[in-house]
């Protein structure tokens, strides 16, 4: 055998843990939290994601060679993510130079 | 069913070995994907912060009771292409086929319902174009929500149904006897492209169905 097995029990809990988790999510954008409902909202989405990559992807009985794959990908979109807000988002912040209207 | 010298292919040293190889190199294909929908995310998230009140006024024309439906029915999809994979590392050929068919199904109505929320679009006149009518200040921004919103939909709904036609050869190639206890990696590959479409889902329910609910 390859593999370990996961126990059925664990995928059902998991599947019970995404649903609550739905209903969380639609829930809290209901409460206004100013800011902080972008943050509960992803917030809930990455520990939905984390499940399912850790339970459903198998990557929690995986090897380190594999964590370092699934690692790789989203390491570099988050390479993406901050040198891309780090131009946007401070652009506002020095006054253009003359010349350059 | 195959015995494992059939199982194992000749430039492996064992099963093991070979089992990692295949999902070293579907994570691989995932890290592009990652990359992929991370581009539109990107795009997505840096507009939001410029045009926040448009995206807010925008996001509630969306149908957050069809797009939470459609969250749980790609949920249950995934657990049942869970449970096929498990069953198929036990050996089963009916009860793979059987969670295969029921995830299959399960795609189905989740892009059922999104093609009933592409038409409502269609009827309120909010798809992006010529034809594009928006009550409010902000209707060109507007329309930038919603081109985000059928790009990163229809990539997902195209992902989707890459997806229902892998199921299609799995359930196919299982039916034929092609896959043991010993040898199932092709349909545990097919459960981790499935569950990384959920996965892009997962993220696009919140950010375009609940932008400014409260």
């Amino acid at each position: 055998m390859p593999e370990h097995i996961v126990e059925k029990k664990t995928y059902y809990a998991v599947f019970t843990g995404l649903i609550l988790l739905l209903a969380a999510t639609v829930a809290l954008a209901y409460i206004h939290l100013g800011k902080l409902n972008i943050v509960a909202a992803l917030t809930i989405a990455f520990i939905k994601a984390t499940l399912i990559i850790l339970y459903f992807m198998h990557v929690r009985y995986s090897s380190r060679l594999l964590w370092i794959f699934v690692g790789a990908g989203f390491f570099w979109l988050g390479i993406l993510f901050a040198l891309s807000f780090s131009d946007f988002f401070t652009r506002g912040w020095l006054p253009l130079p003359t010349g350059w209207e | 069913m195959p015995d494992h010298s059939i199982a194992l292919a000749h430039q492996f040293d064992d099963i093991e070995q070979q089992h990692e190889s295949a999902a070293l190199g579907m994570w691989i294909f995932l890290a592009t994907e990652v990359m992929f929908f991370g581009g539109m995310f990107l795009g997505y998230a840096v507009y939001r912060g410029v045009y926040h009140a448009a995206y807010a006024q925008a996001s509630r024309h969306l149908d957050v009771l069809l797009g939470g439906i459609n969250t749980a029915v790609l949920l249950c999809s995934s657990l049942t292409m869970a449970l096929a994979v498990h069953a198929a590392q036990l050996g089963g050929r009916r009860t793979v086929v059987l969670f295969l068919l029921a995830t299959m199904l399960l795609g189905s109505v989740f892009l059922g319902i999104k093609g009933l929320e592409y038409y409502h679009k269609y009827e309120e006149r909010l798809i992006p174009g010529s034809h594009f009518e928006f009550s409010g200040p902000n209707t060109n921004h507007a329309q930038i929500f919603f081109s985000f919103y059928f790009v990163m939909t229809g990539m997902h709904a195209l992902h989707m149904i890459v997806g229902i036609g892998i199921m299609l050869v799995m359930i196919m190639l299982t039916w034929r006897g092609n896959f043991s206890a010993e040898y199932y990696f092709p349909i545990e590959m097919s459960g981790l492209y499935w569950h990384f479409v959920d996965i892009v889902w997962v993220f696009l329910f919140p950010l375009l169905y609940l932008v400014d609910r409260s």
